[in-house]
């Protein structure tokens, strides 16, 4: 851990290389990962190499060399790990997509080429008008806003659309499009700027009850409105996932900010009171935890008031058919599990590349989540700190959420497997995700400039030097 | 803020390994099971797309079911080369049973008796499933070998095709006294289960309803699956009884007579009559009276060595019993329990509520001409590997020393002489002595009465034991409906079929 808190610690004089190279290798493994995939498809499926394999791959390679290019210039010392992991990820979930594509003789893959198109877009053209992340606290209250507005959005009359019974999508023109996700990184960046500044109170005040300290009363008031934010999102769109990530992500950046073990405990045992009410309170709660312990009871039972599990146990039994290492592309029928291309991409992985791709699915998201809270440990501010831990988290829940909704460790939510699975909003909302982390993780490796009169970096060096050594 | 942050880092590392850990559970542990489930459409398609091995029969290993490659959305289509002929031992293999277990109460042929053999699963296979595994092939399933002699099968399904005409109903089954292996096995009517293997299934269940709902119910198979009286073919147990029992040996004298008034009964109902053949009066040899099927005669018999010693008899000889284990379910033979004496009578005659099945009556005669010895019948000859290697070998298994083999002897005597001098004539071959016994089985009052034939040749050396059963000949007049007539000719052209091959 001496990586993690030398930079803090400027006596040490220790500085990062930018390893650039190493990304540039990293990113070579990445397009093979796409490329040999969209290949392996192509030849599992119909039994040759895909015609357009060198525009695909060639178009990706161009998207991959730009997203290194810029950041090679503009963000010299960007953590070299996190480019490669995306762009791996996404080139996989490329290819299942396109597999699905074949046996169900749809678009989606070429579709999405384009979103990925757009998520490196975006992906650059963040790193380059976002100079310093620390600029993003102007704009706190202004995300915040944003992000309930676009929270809200799916309940209004025009624009808002129902699918397989959540309320989180809007509709303009034809085009269809999740503002869930998008909220998602607002509320990120409004909660670093929230808590950066009134950290202190949070943490400073406050009572201790049994070996707990527990905030004062008026502290209360952003996490009730946040619990009340959650628990709106879970009644009027039914929507649990996002219900429970928005929730968990904004108890860890409280408990980040004011390191205090208290907010979990009042947060968890908010959530606990309104998981159990909604449990009681609403059918589709209560059903889908009744799914989630009797799958194989309510699966194809043919009775339309029973709910149904039929995508749940087709997902499981494509997990127990791909097995160790998977029937290889072309040798399942993931096709046979509804949305296989969204929300269950997961469960054509496990079928198609077996426990094997599941696992190394996983290690990758770890590598993320884990270079994100590396980031915030390195970061030499507190916005920096709270806004990569808090986008290490949202991937870290939302990984969790969805992951182990499919696997059937949780009670199914319907969440996006990110950079995966099939849909616009999601893989450009994390392409953006991806550069705010390249961005904080740039300034935190970034040599200290030998003139510091920034009072606030002094502060933060001076309390990290001081927790060290307690 | 790093402590926190690290505590973070642990809560998502546990996140993690829970996730890793519920998914290496998932698909490694849970696999089979899941793979076992038969909800699982992906295990269906699976081994309904798979090369199955072939199911074959005779010197020549000639297939009657076989997978042959498709053009549809399977890469193989199941074929029937004999359907009609085999399909009572065959079976059928489509979408709807390629399960394995999916079924445990339905009917099972060898398709899916032997599945696992079949479809390359069982055990035995192991190795050969590792070497496809490891040269990258596609996993081929194992043969089966039946025990079925073809020339004999298709002489018993002509046969009987022939007697019975388009609508009839009937079994043959034709054993190996020795080892029991079951040479023929034939019920009509038939079916195609060319038909039922489709795999267009709207097909296949439009099939398989109108086979359901038919009157005639095709898809029973007679040979195990019926039990009717068997009529004077039983009278061979009681024989068997009486000498075993040392009442009698075969030349001595039995009780004959014109008729026979049962014991506790008077009048018309418990008179026992011989429809005019000739079993004279008092007494007469044992010959004559198994020559011309003497009711009177095997009545009295079977009341003299009493309801219990009767039953053992039939019991030795496989009645209320299950034996046969290559198709299911079997239909238990039985004999009735305490009987009382006027029952004990009409049963030594094969009526009251003896039940049969052909497959029993032709063990009965099977187990006299190997000595007394009832051998387990089976069909599955030869497990074989894709390249028809053999891996297992059925081997022949006595069930009970039903007789002495003395008393199987004097049988064997006495059924000779009822082919050369008897009811049973039709049988004869030239140059062959031949044993046999006929049965006519009165059902009522109404309907026509069931004929019964069994035999077995060469009597000196029996390689074949045959059993007739016709159940309904709607082209025969009810008064020509006779065990010798009708089902001696098919029991002569499948023994000829065998000692002359």
């Amino acid at each position: 851990m001496s990586v993690s808190f030398g930079p803090s610690n400027p006596l040490l004089g220790f500085v990062h290389r930018r390893r650039r190279g190493a990304e540039l290798f990293l990113l070579v493994l990445a397009l093979a990962v796409g490329v040999g995939a969209y290949a392996a498809v192509g030849v599992g499926v119909e039994d040759t190499v895909p015609a357009d394999l060198f525009g695909y791959g060639g178009w990706l390679a161009g998207l991959i060399v730009a997203a290194h290019l810029v950041v090679r210039f503009v963000a010299p010392y960007a953590d070299p790990v996190l480019l490669p992991v995306v762009a791996a990820l996404n080139g996989l979930g490329l290819a299942v997509i396109h597999r699905l594509d074949l046996a169900d003789d749809t678009h989606f893959a070429s579709r999405q080429l384009i979103w990925m198109t757009v998520g490196v877009g975006l992906f650059i053209g963040t790193l380059l008008l976002l100079r310093d992340h620390r600029v993003l606290t102007r704009f706190t209250y202004t995300s915040g806003l944003a992000a309930i507005v676009l929270l809200l959005m799916p309940m209004m009359p025009i624009v808002g659309t129902s699918k397989r019974g959540a309320k989180i999508w809007i509709e303009v023109g034809g085009l269809s499009f999740q503002p869930g996700e998008v909220a998602k990184v607002m509320l990120v960046i409004a909660f670093a700027g929230y808590l950066v500044l009134h950290r202190d109170a949070l943490a400073l005040a406050g009572r201790r009850v049994l070996f707990v300290d527990l905030p004062r009363g008026r502290d209360l008031g952003p996490i009730l409105g946040m619990w009340l934010v959650s628990l709106g999102i879970l009644v009027f769109q039914r929507d649990l996932g996002s219900s429970l990530l928005f929730f968990g992500l904004f108890l860890v950046m409280l408990y980040v900010a004011t390191e205090r073990a208290g907010w979990l405990v009042v947060g968890s045992t908010l959530f606990v009171l309104g998981a159990t009410a909604g449990y009681f309170a609403f059918g589709h709660v209560r059903e889908r935890f009744e799914i989630w312990l009797h799958p194989f009871t309510y699966y194809k039972t043919g009775d339309a008031s029973l709910p149904s599990s039929d995508q749940l146990v087709d997902a499981r039994f494509g997990f127990g058919w791909g097995g160790l290492i998977g029937r290889g592309f072309g040798g399942g029928d993931p096709q046979l599990v509804p949305f296989a291309e969204s929300d269950f991409i997961l469960s054509s992985i496990g079928e198609e590349l077996g426990l094997t791709g599941m696992v190394a699915v996983l290690l990758m998201y770890g590598l993320i989540v884990e270079r994100a809270l590396r980031a915030a440990l390195i970061s030499r501010e507190g916005f920096g700190k709270l806004l990569a831990a808090g986008l290490g988290a949202v991937i870290a829940l939302q990984v969790f959420v969805v992951a182990g909704g499919v696997t059937g460790l949780i009670p199914l939510t319907g969440l996006t497997t990110p950079f995966l699975s099939y849909g616009g909003s999601s893989l450009v909302a994390n392409w953006v995700i991806a550069a705010l982390l390249l961005r904080v993780s740039d300034l935190a490796r970034r040599p200290i400039p030998d003139l510091s009169s920034d009072d606030e970096d002094a502060d933060e060096s001076a309390t990290q030097v001081i927790k060290v050594a307690r | 803020m790093n402590k926190p942050i690290r505590t973070i880092s642990l809560f998502c590392l546990v996140l993690f390994l829970a996730l890793m850990a519920n998914v290496t559970y998932l698909q490694y542990w849970k696999a089979s099971s899941l793979d076992n489930d038969p909800r699982n459409r992906r295990a269906v398609d699976a081994s309904f797309s798979q090369q199955r091995g072939a199911i074959l029969v005779g010197q020549n290993q000639t297939p009657i079911a076989k997978s042959v490659p498709s053009k549809d959305q399977y890469l193989f289509q199941r074929e029937y080369t004999r359907p009609l002929m085999y399909a009572q031992i065959t079976g059928w293999y489509n979408y709807f049973n390629a399960q394995s277990g999916s079924c445990s109460t339905c009917q099972r042929r060898i398709e899916q008796t032997q599945n696992d053999v079949l479809s390359g699963d069982d055990d035995r296979l192991f190795v050969t499933r590792l070497v496809d595994m490891l040269s990258n092939k596609e996993p081929v399933g194992g043969n089966v070998s039946l025990t079925i002699d073809p020339k004999a099968q298709e002489a018993a399904y002509n046969g009987l095709k022939n007697v019975l005409g388009p609508s009839g109903e009937g079994a043959v089954v034709a054993l190996e006294p020795r080892t029991g292996k079951v040479l023929a096995m034939v019920s009509l009517p038939s079916f195609d289960p060319n038909k039922l293997a489709s795999h267009d299934l709207s097909q296949v269940t439009k099939v398989g309803d109108s086979l359901d709902n038919d009157s005639s119910q095709p898809l029973l198979n007679r040979a195990i699956q019926t039990t009717l009286p068997p009529g004077s073919t039983f009278k061979i147990v009681t024989a068997a009884a009486a000498i075993q029992d040392g009442l009698y040996t075969k030349d001595d004298l039995v009780p004959g007579g014109a008729t026979y008034q049962l014991p506790q009964t008077t009048g018309d109902t418990g008179l026992v009559d011989n429809e005019g053949r000739d079993c004279g009066t008092g007494r007469i040899p044992f010959a004559q009276a198994l020559e011309n099927s003497c009711n009177t005669s095997f009545a009295h018999m079977a009341i003299e060595v009493g309801a219990d010693k009767l039953r053992e008899q039939a019991d030795a000889f496989g009645f209320d019993q299950q034996y046969f284990t290559d198709m299911t379910p079997q239909a238990t033979s039985v004999f009735p329990d305490d009987a009382n004496e006027p029952q004990t009578g009409q049963s030594g005659i094969g009526q009251y509520d003896v039940r049969a099945t052909p497959l029993q009556m032709a063990m009965v005669t099977a187990a006299i001409a190997n000595d007394g010895k009832v051998m387990r019948p089976y069909v599955v000859d030869e497990i074989q590997s894709p390249e028809f290697e053999q891996i297992e070998k059925t081997q022949p298994e006595t069930i009970s020393q039903a007789i002495s083999s003395s008393t199987a002897s004097q049988l064997t005597d006495l059924l000779v002489s009822v082919v050369d001098d008897g009811t049973a004539y039709e049988a004869k071959i030239p140059g062959v002595s031949v044993a046999g016994k006929t049965g006519t089985a009165q059902t009522g009052t109404d309907a026509p009465p069931y004929a019964w034939f069994v035999s077995f040749a060469p009597a000196d050396d029996p390689e074949v034991a045959v059993a007739v059963m016709i159940q309904k000949a709607p082209n025969v007049p009810r008064g020509e409906i006779a065990g010798g007539a009708l089902g001696g000719p098919i029991a002569k052209a499948i023994m000829e079929a065998v000692i002359n091959p």
